[in-house]
């Protein structure tokens, strides 16, 4: 019998800790298909976020650090600078990338260092009970922006992968969704693209994957991919590559 | 090699290059830039690393990260760019990761003076950052003793997987003195294992993971157990001080780095007014000497504690002496420092 679909190596074998419904087990899942795919595994070292994702640590079969809120890519910094020839990566969430680690991300990219940085742009703060993040849409309800996000005061949306595509020193950057399963293939395609670049030599690539929160959105696991992605996201955050050098 | 004349901020950079660093974080600020400017210089020479940080934040993140990996590893800064490193100090303390970290200190607080300080003690010692964690930190008094610490603390950084820092303020990043550097070299341990680091799983047996999240309650009390013992094995093992007339010293004199050496000018001159004065000079803060101040609490008549700040190690000073003798005060602050005719003044006051 032909093997169709298998757990991939590189993933852990542990239940992982995610809300029914949520997309981060489908982003761990494309990682380690990538470190698989390119047989990597062994020569990688992962940064896991402040966040949901913080137990990342133990869903990849590779060296892991945990960093600081915000700090994973200051970390990765430091790992590739000691370690030039792993593969280096970091998976954030949009509190920890957009937010906190605004400046950590940002310097990062523009020293062009080459690592691969997985960002989950859920459009809240998960892990701390759905508080509003940088990236929450305008009239989005969140723990702290209770009658919806104002535009005055709390203002739009930010858009991070078009403003680090500005960064020489960002090569590659793409925006995909997890919302269908060919949004999925997409995304598992941009993923192992980024990792492979990061092997090639050609510096600072990162991945943003519009996810779902459908605890801390209210809402069933269907209704969140359909509803919020698809409807609600999409428009704010276009999807495609938004550099590739 | 001879002795050469070096800023200390400079002789510090050399001695971490001998020590095997080739790595270094480092943001700039005043009085420590040397350090940064020196080794963006020297370490392409060795094929090392200079990367210049977006922030203290990320420059102790990028150690976290370097020195995580296995590496030797250095950042340096002065008081504000020190308070900002306090939240990687505490993660790389949980995650027991060894590395370097000089603060040339300054007038504080806030944005303070760029002036040379001692006003840090507390967040040296207590620890700025959260969590019940140590760091050992070091005081040299001189250019060729801050190379010699410099060599040391990495050691010890690498034989207890902790931050070592090395405390000196303006005066000692800004002094130049003679060093004999080579002279260092014979100070070094032989290199440590670290079979922990995560260099990638095709180095070693098994997945390394650096880490400091301890999600249950009972494992993290556990944790903290473990590392209260290694900090009580530092210090028996690492506590360190200098003597000076102690023999019959009625009036004793605590003080560390700069002002422990105007205090040695101040020593002398009070002897010579006929006063039995005396030093103690820890060479380590934390861990603290006390078995050294609680035998001179037995003998002496009393202690002054001098400082470059309001009064932060009379602390430590009091809890040795216990109560056995009366324990003064001198200090100047914001950036001043202190001359020896002053101290001598406040020894005669003690005196009375
Ligand atoms: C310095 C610091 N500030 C705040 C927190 C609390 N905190 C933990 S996770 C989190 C938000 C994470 O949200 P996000 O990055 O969007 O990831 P998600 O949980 O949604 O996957 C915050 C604020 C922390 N751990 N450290």
């Amino acid at each position: 019998m032909a093997v169709v679909f298998e757990k991939p190596k590189a993933l852990a074998n542990v239940p992982l800790h995610y809300c029914p419904g949520c997309t981060h087990g489908i982003a761990h899942r494309l990682v380690a298909q990538a470190l698989d795919a390119l047989d990597c595994a062994d020569n990688t070292i992962g940064v896991a976020p402040v966040g949901c994702a913080v137990f990342a640590y133990d869903y990849f079969n590779c060296d892991m650090q945990e960093a600081a809120h915000g700090r994973a890519p200051a970390v990765a910094t430091g790992i590739k600078r000691v370690c030039p020839e792993s593969v280096v990566f970091t998976y954030q969430g949009d509190g920890d990338l957009a937010a906190i680690g605004l400046a950590e991300i940002t310097s990062a990219a523009m020293r062009g260092e080459n690592i691969t940085v997985i960002f989950i742009n859920n459009a809240i703060y998960g892990m701390t009970g759905g508080q509003m993040a940088p990236t929450t849409l305008v009239g989005q309800k969140a723990t702290t922006a209770p009658y919806g996000r104002q535009l005055v005061g709390q203002g739009s949306p930010i858009r991070v992968s078009e403003m680090i595509a500005t960064l020489d020193g960002a090569t590659y950057v793409e925006r995909v969704s997890l919302h269908d399963a060919a949004n999925v293939n997409r995304a598992k395609r941009a993923v192992e693209k980024a990792f492979r670049r990061q092997i090639e030599k050609k510096g600072f690539s990162m991945v943003e994957i519009l996810s779902t929160c459908p605890t801390n959105w209210g809402l069933s696991p269907v209704e969140a991919l359909n509803y919020i992605i698809k409807e609600q996201m999409l428009p704010v955050y276009p999807l495609g590559v938004l550099k590739e050098e | 090699m001879a002795k050469v004349l070096m800023k200390g901020n400079e002789a510090i950079a050399e001695a971490a290059i001998t020590a095997g660093c080739r790595h270094y974080f480092g943001y700039p600020i005043t009085p420590q830039n040397e350090i940064p400017e020196y080794m963006a210089r020297r370490m392409p020479q060795v094929n090392g690393t200079f990367v210049q940080a977006e922030s203290e934040i990320a420059a102790i993140n990028m150690v976290y990260g370097a020195a995580g990996a296995g590496a030797r590893v250095m950042t340096s800064s002065s008081s504000p760019g020190i308070s900002l490193k306090q939240e990687g100090l505490s993660y790389i303390a949980g995650a027991e990761i060894p590395c370097v970290v000089v603060n040339m200190v300054r007038g504080g607080p806030g944005l303070g003076s760029i002036q040379p300080a001692q006003s840090d003690y507390y967040q040296a010692t207590r620890g700025g950052g959260h969590g019940d964690y140590r760091m050992i930190v070091l005081t040299p008094a001189s250019v060729q003793e801050a190379v010699e610490m410099t060599v040391q603390a990495f050691d010890l950084a690498d034989k207890y997987r902790m931050t070592v820092m090395l405390l000196g303020d303006g005066m000692i990043g800004q002094i130049m003195e003679p060093v004999d550097l080579d002279a260092v070299k014979t100070l070094m341990a032989p290199a440590v294992e670290k079979p922990w680091a995560t260099t990638g799983m095709k180095n070693h047996p098994g997945r390394n993971v650096v880490n400091s999240l301890y999600i249950q309650p009972d494992v993290l009390e556990k944790v903290n157990e473990r590392l209260e013992a290694k900090y009580r094995e530092v210090e028996r093992e690492v506590a360190a001080h200098e003597e000076m007339m102690m023999e019959d010293a009625q009036i004793v004199l605590a003080a560390f780095g700069t002002t422990a050496r105007i205090c040695k000018s101040a020593v002398r001159m009070a002897r010579a007014k006929g006063i039995k004065a005396g030093l103690i000079r820890p060479k380590t803060v934390w861990p603290f000497p006390y078995a050294a101040f609680e035998k001179a609490a037995e003998q002496a008549q009393s202690i002054l504690c001098v400082e470059m700040n309001m009064g932060q190690m009379i602390d430590d000073v009091r809890i040795a002496a216990a109560g056995r003798c009366p324990v003064s005060f001198y200090g100047r602050s914001g950036g001043m420092v202190p001359t020896p005719e002053e101290i001598v003044a406040a020894i005669e006051k003690a005196v009375k």
